[in-house]
């Protein structure tokens, strides 16, 4: 049996699991569902699209790429300053619209502002770059053996490494800086938090830079290995919730399983009924999770 | 002149009434209930692909095409529409109230993803064609036609209305939005939340469906391309903007966005050039989605907000 399928079921699943990391931390810290978490998925990757095309002009296009991979530095110093856009874009829309709602205290009005939001940013794309699929590369890449009969690109080996990396940095950071520890507190109880001399405000900054940064690079991720599209963020919209809910809301190593386990999930369920229902997996598992465990797999609440 | 301008009025306001009729169903879980439904968009088709399944004539490429009574194609778009509802009330509402939100958004993806994909039942891509229309006999005479779907939308939006008055002004709706503004005290007066939620989100799913089907009868033609989320938005707006928690608001607000809607996109269909059309339709949609935040910040009430009265008993004295 080919197992090639779980290879790109894993990549998709990697990226996944990184935009479910943002969800989730946003879920527990800032206790709405964020619709608008795809869009910052697409406006990250569109912004990293755009910074490439301008430093591979500004050097006149002789930038070349990184060994066997199919992208130049231009892509990976434009990834890191798009997701620090990122991150302010989405400090930005709290400022301009949550934190307005934050203190009259309803969440289902912020997961409504979230919604209306996420389709204003999405328009937006759409009016500045069209709904034509857009590429960092043309390139079509070798794959080579990976074990098992499995064949990957170079692309997506540097991605389920950079994925690690990330995971890595994320876990040391949640559970060890200052920051982590005071976002984990107002996760667990924000009053008592509050009470206890964390400073809320910073807390919720962090977390949405947080949320951009990993949407960027769970989009560019998308972009390079498939494509650029206005929709990839809201087509990745329930893929992410469902491996958020899966892994337990507020649970970082949660997120990322739940990501892998969509991921493949979605991969074996091409092999079988063919890609045309490819989007309903996510749902499937939803609403296996929902009726089964709604804590999901790591969660503590309810 | 004239007599196009009113055919055009009657044809305007029979779309903008069938958007009303949904803005009453989500009123039912939003307004009354605080209930989120990003679903909007899947209910809506399920009524309207379940009646035009039942009232088309048979076709041999496609299953069914049962040639049956348009009223009897309605009356089960509300049933089915009702019963996809039930069947996610059932799994979420006893859960944290996102949880409705995130699922129902689920299943509009997967209804959109079903009515593309499933040929032999929906037609895919190309849709259903050859929905019977209401008066369809007063075809040639377009005036004659479209004032006598207005009339009957009409009357169907005011028996939808009044129904619904009847019911939130009862024992029912007081019921929902003492649970919507305190569920412990509700609970203490031994009402169960989880029911009345439930009953409230099957209700208006299915007046959703209902309005799908009047919808799809009127057009005569449906594909999936009609039920992307931008519809579901766009029903949220006319609610948010017209009062959520009023059942006028929710006819004003579907009226006015409507026109809104209609007259900007006629001007950009006027103003912009061709290759340039589908960017000034995301252009309005990204006004509308501003909108909509901005009121949520700014007036959250709407037009017409919610009248707060505890009783008839306690106004009238």
């Amino acid at each position: 049996m080919n197992l090639q399928f779980l290879a790109d079921g894993v990549v998709m699943g990697a990226l996944i699991g990184l935009g479910a990391v943002g969800v989730t931390l946003s879920y527990s810290i800032l206790r709405f569902a964020n619709f608008a978490h795809g869009e910052f998925i697409a406006w990250g990757t569109y912004m990293t699209l755009v910074l490439t095309t301008a430093i591979s002009t500004l050097f006149g296009g002789h930038t070349g790429t990184i060994g066997p991979l199919s992208f130049g530095w231009p892509l990976l110093v434009a990834g890191v300053a798009a997701a620090a856009l990122t991150g302010g874009l989405a400090v930005a829309l709290d400022r301009l619209l949550f934190s307005k709602l934050r203190s009259k205290g309803n969440a289902i009005v912020m997961v409504m502002a979230s919604f209306g939001a996420s389709m204003a940013l999405r328009s937006l794309l759409e009016f500045i770059f069209t709904s034509r699929p857009a590429y960092f590369t043309r390139d079509i890449q070798m794959a080579v053996p990976a074990g098992l009969g499995i064949r990957l690109t170079p692309d997506q080996f540097f991605l389920i490494f950079l994925t690690m990396i990330i995971v890595v940095v994320m876990d040391r950071f949640l559970s060890l800086s200052a920051t982590g520890r005071a976002m984990r507190a107002v996760s667990e109880n924000p009053i008592l938090a509050r009470v206890a001399g964390v400073d809320v405000e910073r807390v919720i900054r962090a977390t949405w830079i947080i949320a951009g940064i990993l949407a960027t690079a769970s989009g560019v991720m998308l972009g390079v290995t498939v494509q650029i599209r206005p929709f990839m963020g809201f087509d990745l919209l329930l893929p992410l919730f469902a491996a958020a809910i899966l892994g337990g809301i507020g649970s970082m190593s949660g997120a990322m399983l739940g990501g892998l386990i969509v991921g493949v999930a979605e991969a074996v369920a091409v092999q079988i009924v063919g890609a045309d229902y490819r989007a309903a997996v996510a749902f499937l598992i939803l609403i296996a999770v929902l009726l089964v465990k709604p804590s999901g797999l790591f969660g503590v609440r309810e | 002149m004239i007599l196009d301008l009113i055919t055009y009025g009657a044809f305007f306001l029979v779309t903008a009434l069938s958007y009303g009729i949904i803005c009453l169903g989500l009123n039912v879980q939003w307004g009354q209930t605080g209930l989120f439904n990003v679903g909007v968009a899947g209910f809506v088709a399920i009524g309207a692909y379940t009646s035009a399944l039942l009232t088309t004539p048979d076709v041999v490429e496609r299953f069914g095409g049962f040639d049956l009574p348009i009223w009897i194609g309605w009356i089960s778009a509300a049933f089915v529409s009702g019963l996809a509802a039930a069947f996610i009330g059932v799994i979420t509402l006893r859960l944290r109230a996102d949880y409705l939100a995130i699922t129902t958004f689920g299943i509009a993806i997967t209804i959109q993803l079903v009515v593309l994909n499933a040929i032999t039942i929906t037609g895919g891509p190309f849709g259903i064609g050859f929905i019977p229309r209401p008066f369809s006999g007063l075809q040639e005479h377009p005036l004659l036609f479209n004032l006598a779907n207005l009339s009957l939308v009409c009357g169907i939006t005011g028996g939808v209305y009044y129904a619904l008055e009847r019911l939130i002004h009862g024992p029912w709706g007081r019921v929902l939005r003492a649970i919507r503004e305190d569920e412990a005290a509700a609970a203490s007066l031994g009402k169960n939340a989880k029911v009345f939620r439930l009953q409230a989100f099957v209700l208006g799913s299915a007046v959703m469906g209902f309005a799908g089907a009047i919808q799809a009868h009127f057009i005569g033609f449906i594909a999936p391309e009609n039920y992307l989320s931008a519809i579901t938005f766009q029903v949220w707006a006319m609610l948010i903007i017209g009062g959520s928690g009023n059942n006028r608001g929710a006819l004003l607000g579907a009226i006015l966005v409507w026109a809104l809607w209609s007259i900007t996109g006629a001007a950009l269909g006027l103003i912009v050039p061709a290759e340039y059309q589908a960017r000034a339709a995301a252009l309005q949609i990204v006004f509308i989605g501003i909108g909509l935040a901005a009121i949520l910040v700014v007036r959250p009430r709407g037009l017409l907000g919610e009248v707060t009265k505890v009783s008839r008993v306690l106004i009238d004295r």
